[in-house]
């Protein structure tokens, strides 16, 4: 068989047996208490009752996801910038980089909410920095793992310290980057979730899949909990695909994580 | 012939810690124009030292350097530098090319820099013409990813080229290649040095010392030896015998 076939054959197979035993939990627990396990069927029927709040929910927590992904690779972009210029800089810094990761955001939701208002900015500011360290990190680290012998070929050739960086250092740390990128465009939709959860309003351009989550859980409609999960995976997967597309189209033609047949 | 490198008792100590490492201990050589050395030695023996000395990547501690008739001990590290791209080109073991950016961009790299900028045709040209010396004019607008180990060091020989150096300094040129694509290397080495171009290298395999006409060795920071070749290798005529090897090995299946 071909590795094609296989590829999408061995997935199928998987997919099929876990909805099998789905159904087979689902019809072995008691009648009463078969209303927490809603079948597939019950999940797309209720996709199709609330298919237009469920849309309308997942572009709002795409918009506060997507906005507060591309502000924390600006701002860490420039962030890594400036700690690869010196080790004493980093120093300086990573301390509290470490705890700005350690600190759930949940903490800091509510307080968020006073500082900026509830809603989309609120969200913005809790993915941003969720996605923030991951981001710095890697890029950081691109950016002063440049191979030694290349930097000493640029310094021999004099070239100036912002060539260095933006011909030598910068291309060199795209593959990291790009690492920061994809761990990032997984939090991005989760943390846009969590911070709809914690800090979403209704106000306005409506709640996002989180606060969606909050409503139908107090209304105990759980096939609706199941497709809003449906919705933010499927979210996850636009995030991780366009990352994906986005790294191919500037690292394959060069880096070896590509493998090329052309000669 | 002119000399074009001019060494005169030079000494190079390192200061490890408390210890003092005599590395290069009274070297004198005289390189005249047209030369094509190899530098032997085992390693500790001061062979890089040396090169480094030579490259003006590296200041003795004593002595007198005269580069094409400069005193390069009264320049300061801009001029020094200058010098450097002016004069020399270098080739490294490990090609140094720059992963991200085609064959003929990085041929390109070494004009980007220093004082004379050349304009952007101008830079291509003379890429382009250095590409075609090494015998890759057909290429240009590969990754270093898509060529094998031989075309990347033609590629870093070519970029080695661009400033139009009087000397080439290479390091372990061959060190990273199988013993064929070695000859091709040797045989572009050759070439070079049929026009012009003086060349020294550093080397430890004895066979490819047998390519250059002149045979440095080092010991303790000392040169033990200096000759000339007398049994030279020919890189055309050691790929062919190694062709015919071939031919005949496949007849014999």
């Amino acid at each position: 068989m071909s590795k094609r076939t296989l590829n999408i054959l061995l997935p199928a197979i998987t997919g099929a047996l876990f909805v099998a035993i789905w159904y087979a939990v689902r019809f072995s627990m008691s009648e009463e208490m078969r209303f927490l396990l809603p079948t597939p069927g019950e999940i797309i029927a209720s996709f199709q009752a609330n298919g237009t709040e469920l849309g309308r929910a997942a572009l709002n927590t795409a918009e506060g996801a997507l906005l507060g992904f591309l502000f924390a690779t600006l701002v860490s972009s420039a962030f890594a910038l400036a700690l690869s210029v010196s080790s004493l800089v980093r120093i300086s810094f990573y301390p509290y980089l470490m705890m700005l990761q350690m600190i759930p955001v949940i903490i800091f939701a509510p307080i968020l909410v006073l500082w900026v208002g509830p809603g989309l900015k609120s969200v913005v500011v809790i993915t941003f920095l969720i996605c923030f360290f991951p981001l710095v990190v890697n890029t950081t680290q691109g950016l002063v793992s440049t191979d030694r012998n290349l930097v000493e070929l640029f310094r021999m050739y004099r070239a100036s310290r912002p060539q260095e960086i933006f011909l030598l250092r910068a291309p060199a740390a795209l593959p990291y980057f790009f690492t920061g990128l994809r761990i990032a465009a997984t939090l991005a939709p989760i943390g846009a979730l969590v911070g709809d959860y914690t800090a979403g309003s209704s106000a306005g351009d409506g709640g996002g899949l989180g606060f969606q989550a909050i409503i139908y859980s107090s209304q105990a409609k759980y096939p609706a909990l199941f497709a809003t999960a449906a919705v933010t995976c499927v979210l996850g997967f636009v995030f991780v695909a366009l990352v994906l597309s986005l790294s191919w189209l500037s690292l394959h033609h060069w880096h070896d994580s590509y493998e090329r047949t052309d000669n | 012939m002119p000399a074009v490198v001019q060494l005169e008792d030079i000494h190079k100590t390192y200061d490890s810690g408390e210890v003092q490492v005599h590395a290069v201990r009274g070297v004198s050589l005289t390189l005249n124009s047209g030369d094509f050395m190899a530098i032997m030695g085992a390693s500790g023996s001061g062979k890089s030292t040396l090169m480094n000395t030579l490259g003006c990547l590296d200041r003795p501690t004593r002595g007198r350097y005269l580069l094409d008739g400069v005193d390069v001990s009264g320049l300061d590290r801009n001029e020094l530098a200058d010098l450097r791209n002016e004069k020399l080109g270098f080739v490294f073991q490990g090609f140094n090319l720059l992963s991200r950016t085609t064959a003929l961009e990085n041929v390109e790299l070494p004009m980007l820099y220093g004082r004379q900028r050349a304009s952007g045709r101008d830079l291509q040209t003379r890429a382009e013409h250095c590409l075609q010396i090494v015998g890759l004019a057909d290429r240009a607008d590969h990754f270093p990813s898509q060529l094998s180990g031989g075309q990347q060091q033609r590629v870093a020989i070519a970029r080695a080229l661009v400033n139009n150096p009087q000397v080439l300094l290479a390091d372990e040129p061959t060190g990273n290649l199988d013993s064929k694509t070695a000859v091709e290397v040797m045989g572009v080495f050759q070439k070079l040095n049929d026009q012009g171009i003086t060349i020294v290298m550093v080397t430890h395999e004895l066979d490819i010392a047998r390519f250059c006409k002149r045979n440095l060795i080092m010991r303790d920071g000392r040169v033990v030896s200096d000759i000339t070749v007398a049994d030279r290798l020919f890189a055309d005529a050691e790929l062919q015998r190694l062709r015919d090897a071939e031919a005949a090995a496949k007849l014999t299946d």
